[in-house]
């Protein structure tokens, strides 16, 4: 055992020596918040009663878990008894869509999704497909943004849910959720289709409330918001009928069972706290860099190809498309001078497959392999930028000049 | 039982984990007759397989010694991924190391032989980026036909 455990310092050892990191990966996931580990260590160590424990003990763990419900309850406009915490975002999809799916199967078969949902939405809605459900999928327009004409189009009496992302992971477009909200009221018979959607990537960014955006479900992930890995809610509003995925002991109002993480949820709800507090600052100092980090990347790679619509974007991500050269490749060069970047687009040793949201809006198929995310965020500084602008056109000189799709150019380094 | 406590080999070594092997980082950060000097380079025979669309695009140029009848030469362009840089950089290695390959032999360079020479490579990455030898293979059918003309 001790081996295990020296093996194990070892390997963070070594994770901490390494010379300073660029993490420009904020939308995959964010770092932990300064305050929320000291935060939660207390909920480790000292609280450990089990919340639905009838002592002491477990009342004052409960009373935990009640006082984050109404936190996170409060930022998104929601009421306590409204939130369902589950062990992720995808999590909270998956109960979304298949807990509709099976409350309304008697009401309609058919759901909608847009073209560009995050992939948990992707395989839910194909795993209901093969389940006999109809599965439509709503096209985006080239900037990325869905099509709310075409999506009411398909709308038809046997459809119960559509599901749409508030901000696109990849392209960080901010879609038209409430307009969509909006337009299919007059379109409801008996409450039906209901409104779902995931705003994993929005919510530190732009406004979201419940009330506002007129969705019936919203799926939040912790690990996004600054908060810890392994927790995640689903907002329901009072009214909507739903079949857990999860049964056991009849935690969360008997939508998802299973002892509930004290820590993690406190410390959840903690991080959510603090973005909500500075979301106005930070959307400014985010956009700024943003801003900085499109021109000066233009200027200095004349070639490279800006993805997605500038107005309706979250301030924190910028999706570029370098023609004649792969993503993987360019990903593995930035990571080897320390830049943490993502490519949702290229084939990698992971998945073959190139991205669907780039195919969804339209890019040529000969660019489709060659494009990056970088995604900034609270901890981003205008030197991080500076860094990655001094590192990437070289790497773009680089293996552009190792592509047979061109000869030999030159970039201004 | 499984043994958790197992010590790996090449874990033991390498500092960091990395995606691939260490000659496939070894050829992707220092690739090897990688041809830059496309208009200037007279090459006595040209293939190229792939396309931008499919991910993976590879370039050949080689240059034969009429006599020995092997490749003394071998460059390249690559479009693709770290293991389809690697993998074109360690073929023109293959092929024009020692005294050079035989344009015979040459003929029959396999994906496995390079892999193998990589050290491995991910299951899924097997198929569709090693594609060099198809690239060699047009390159010399190219020399032979230029050169059957010539005589």
């Amino acid at each position: 055992m001790s081996f295990f455990v020296l093996k194990l310092t070892l390997s963070t050892l070594r994770f901490k020596m390494r010379n300073k990191e660029i993490y420009l990966d904020y939308a995959a996931s964010t770092p932990i918040g300064k305050d929320v580990v000291s935060f939660m260590i207390p909920y480790f160590d000292q609280s450990y009663g089990n919340p639905s424990s009838l002592h002491s003990r477990g009342r004052r763990s409960r009373e935990v878990i009640e006082q984050a419900r109404s936190v996170v309850a409060e930022i998104i406009g929601a009421k306590s008894d409204e939130i369902i915490f589950t062990g992720s975002g995808t999590e909270a999809n998956n109960l979304a869509i298949f807990g509709i799916a099976k409350a309304y199967k008697n009401k309609g078969n058919h759901i909608i999704i847009s073209d560009i949902e995050h992939k948990s939405t992707m395989e839910i809605a194909h795993t209901l497909s093969k389940e006999g459900f109809e599965v439509s999928i709503a096209p985006v327009t080239h900037e990325g943004l869905l099509d709310i004409e075409k999506c009411l189009a398909l709308v038809k009496k046997e459809t119960i849910l559509i599901s749409i992302m508030l901000v696109n992971n990849e392209l960080g477009t901010i879609q038209p959720v409430k307009e969509l909200a909006s337009r299919l009221q007059a379109l409801r018979v008996d409450k039906l289709p209901l409104l779902h959607t995931d705003a994993c990537q929005a919510v530190t960014l732009i406004p979201v409330n419940v009330t506002d955006l007129g969705v019936d479900l919203l799926t939040l992930n912790s690990s996004k918001v600054y908060g810890p890995n392994g927790v995640g809610l689903l907002y329901k509003k009072k009214v909507v009928m739903l079949t857990p995925l999860i049964v056991g002991g009849g935690q969360e109002n008997n939508l998802r069972a299973g002892t509930e993480s004290v820590p993690l949820i406190a410390g959840f709800a903690y991080a959510l706290q603090i973005a909500e507090e500075n979301k106005a600052s930070e959307y400014i100092r985010l956009q700024n860099l943003t801003m900085y980090l499109r021109e000066e990347l233009q200027k200095r790679i004349p070639q490279l190809l800006i993805n997605g619509s500038k107005k309706f974007l979250v301030p924190s991500v910028t999706h570029i498309t370098s023609p004649h050269i792969e993503g993987e490749s360019m990903l593995l060069m930035l990571d080897h001078e320390g830049i943490c970047v993502s490519t949702g687009s290229a084939c990698s040793a992971f998945d073959l497959k190139p991205s669907h949201v780039l195919s969804a809006i339209g890019q040529d198929t000969d660019l489709i392999h060659g494009s990056l995310r970088i995604s900034i965020g609270r901890y981003t500084t205008k030197e991080d930028l500076d860094h990655f602008l001094h590192v990437f056109p070289k790497i773009v000189f680089n293996l552009t000049n190792m592509s047979p799709l061109v000869k030999p150019i030159t970039v201004t380094v | 039982m499984i043994n958790f406590f197992k010590k790996n080999k090449t874990e033991e070594n390498n500092e960091d984990s990395w995606l691939y092997s260490d000659n496939v980082k070894e050829h992707f950060f220092n690739p090897q007759n990688c041809l830059t000097n496309e208009e200037e380079y007279d090459a006595d025979g040209y293939g190229v397989v792939g396309s931008a669309t499919c991910g993976d695009m590879m370039a050949v140029w080689i240059k034969v010694n009429e006599e020995t009848n092997a490749i003394y030469e071998c460059k390249w362009r690559t479009f693709g991924c770290p293991s389809a840089i690697a993998s074109t950089s360690m073929m023109s290695v293959m092929v024009s190391e020692n005294e050079g390959m035989q344009l015979s032999r040459a003929k029959r360079l396999t994906p496995e032989a390079i892999i193998e020479r990589l050290v491995g490579l991910p299951d899924r990455k097997y198929h569709c980026s090693v594609l060099g030898h198809l690239a060699l293979r047009e390159a010399i059918k190219n020399y032979e036909t230029l050169y059957a003309s010539a005589k």
